[in-house]
């Protein structure tokens, strides 16, 4: 395996942090009301999943 | 971070990991039936529809509501009532004092438009009863509660430094890297730092939600000796009324006093949510937030009139909310399957990350702090470089 170079700490966060942020909308959206906001909470909390199935998928890819 | 600091977190997560994750194992395990418990008790018990009656009947009153559940229960006392939000039904819990354990009580469902009984809905046995004991206080009550709240508190510990030892492990890596073929071990490394970094953040609302939860009955007995002393002080040494003054009369006087909110229950005198001389009446209002935010408005229980309306102190708001944010019953079905979802990645979290403990190299810690720091150094790095 090829060693890439070392990363910032920014780096090595910048996707967790997006993500946290995503469930955190997501958590909080639904709370607030129902409808769009049950939609907006759907897609927030679907965001880490579907992140998960992108490395699996990617890595049999 | 100097070694020592990283030395440190890498042993504050192991040994919180450690001592939780059975109990978290547990909790997962027996969260995923109860996510779905209204689907999976309507598909056990089945809902019986209502039996029609003509339209625009009136409602009768909650006093005959509150007669036909005590009829069926002669000798016992109301203490709550409780109005079900998509049909006219009231749930009224009987019991044979103001305080009776649950087990005591019998819970009646009444058709608000002919005060007939349309289901009992006992303290229920059977197998989900057991999983919700099991989740709630292991079948040990309060101490239970207390000692799961704190492997809880271990749950959110181990996460805080896991993302500090995160870190140095991905600083060489793509976000998502997964090196499945080269070592078992690090197989599931990868797959534990993935699953619980993209996860965090649910796992830790939940983790500290059900901490909270925990807390209801301290929290509830607090509420109790502050604010709700204070509002009912000038009643302090009048003794507990002997007749109650009419249900129906009380609720409508609260709902008047709080346009825009529905009442979720009633509480009657002497029981935990409310006070020994009055009705409670619960309002809610109308989106999942303020659903929760209930204000309770205390209805004198010999004169029905209306004593104070104040809205509750923060730390019943945080419990409040806790629930949904926990249960995840607030957003629909797909809310729940995604909570579901999350559920088994926490399994996962749980899982790799006790395999990784069993099949531990049998290198020391040491050795392997070595290994990261000789990857630091030939980044350029000293060891000691403040990040």
């Amino acid at each position: 395996m090829s060693r890439s170079a070392r990363r910032s700490l920014a780096a090595v966060f910048a996707v967790p942090l997006a993500l946290g942020l995503a469930s955190l909308v997501g958590l909080v959206a639904a709370l607030l009301g129902d409808g769009l906001y049950d939609g907006v909470s759907w897609v927030g909390l679907a965001a880490p999943l579907l992140v998960v199935a992108w490395a699996a998928l990617r890595r049999r890819a | 971070m100097p070694r020592s600091q990283l030395r440190a977190w890498f042993l504050v997560h192991k040994w919180t990991s450690l001592v939780c994750t059975a109990f978290l194992l547990l909790l997962c395990l027996t969260g995923l039936p109860l996510v779905f418990h209204e689907e999976i008790d309507h598909w056990i018990e089945g809902e019986a529809p209502l039996p029609p009656v003509p339209a625009e009947t009136p409602s009768r009153s909650l006093d005959d509501a509150v007669a036909a559940a005590l009829a069926a229960y002669p000798g016992e006392r109301p203490l709550y009532l409780s109005f079900d939000v998509d049909r006219p039904v009231v749930n009224v819990t009987t019991g044979p004092r103001a305080r009776s354990a649950a087990e005591e009580m019998h819970i009646t469902a009444i058709d608000r438009r002919t005060a007939g009984i349309v289901g009992r809905l006992d303290e229920e046995g059977g197998v989900m009863h057991v999983i919700l004991r099991l989740h709630v206080d292991l079948f040990a009550g309060l101490p239970g509660e207390l000692f799961l709240g704190f492997m809880g508190l271990l749950f959110f510990v181990s996460l805080v430094s896991g993302v500090v030892v995160y870190a140095p492990f991905m600083r060489r890596l793509r976000f998502g890297t997964l090196r499945l073929s080269r070592s078992r071990r690090l197989a599931w490394l990868d797959l534990h730092n993935l699953l619980g970094i993209t996860t965090l953040v649910w796992l830790a609302v939940v983790g500290l939600t059900g901490v909270i939860n925990t807390l209801s009955s301290p929290l509830v007995a607090i509420w109790r000796a502050d604010q709700l002393a204070e509002m009912t002080a000038p009643y302090e040494r009048l003794p507990v009324p002997e007749r109650f003054a009419p249900l129906q009369a009380a609720v409508d006087t609260a709902m008047a006093a709080a346009p825009g909110m529905r009442p979720q229950f009633v509480a009657f005198p002497g029981v935990r949510f409310s006070s020994n001389h009055h009705y409670a009446v619960w309002l809610r209002g109308a989106t999942p937030a303020t659903e929760q935010l209930l204000t309770p408005a205390l209805i004198d229980a010999e004169t029905g009139r209306l004593t104070e309306m104040r809205t509750m102190p923060w730390y019943m708001l945080v419990l409040r909310l806790s629930q949904p944010l926990h249960f995840g019953d607030y957003g629909g079905l797909p809310l729940k399957l995604l909570w579901a979802l999350l559920d088994v990645i926490a399994i996962a979290v749980l899982g790799s990350g006790l395999y990784l403990w069993i099949a531990r190299h049998r290198e020391p810690l040491e050795r392997r702090l070595d290994a990261l720091d000789r990857d630091r150094v030939a980044a350029g790095r000293l060891p000691e470089a403040a990040e």
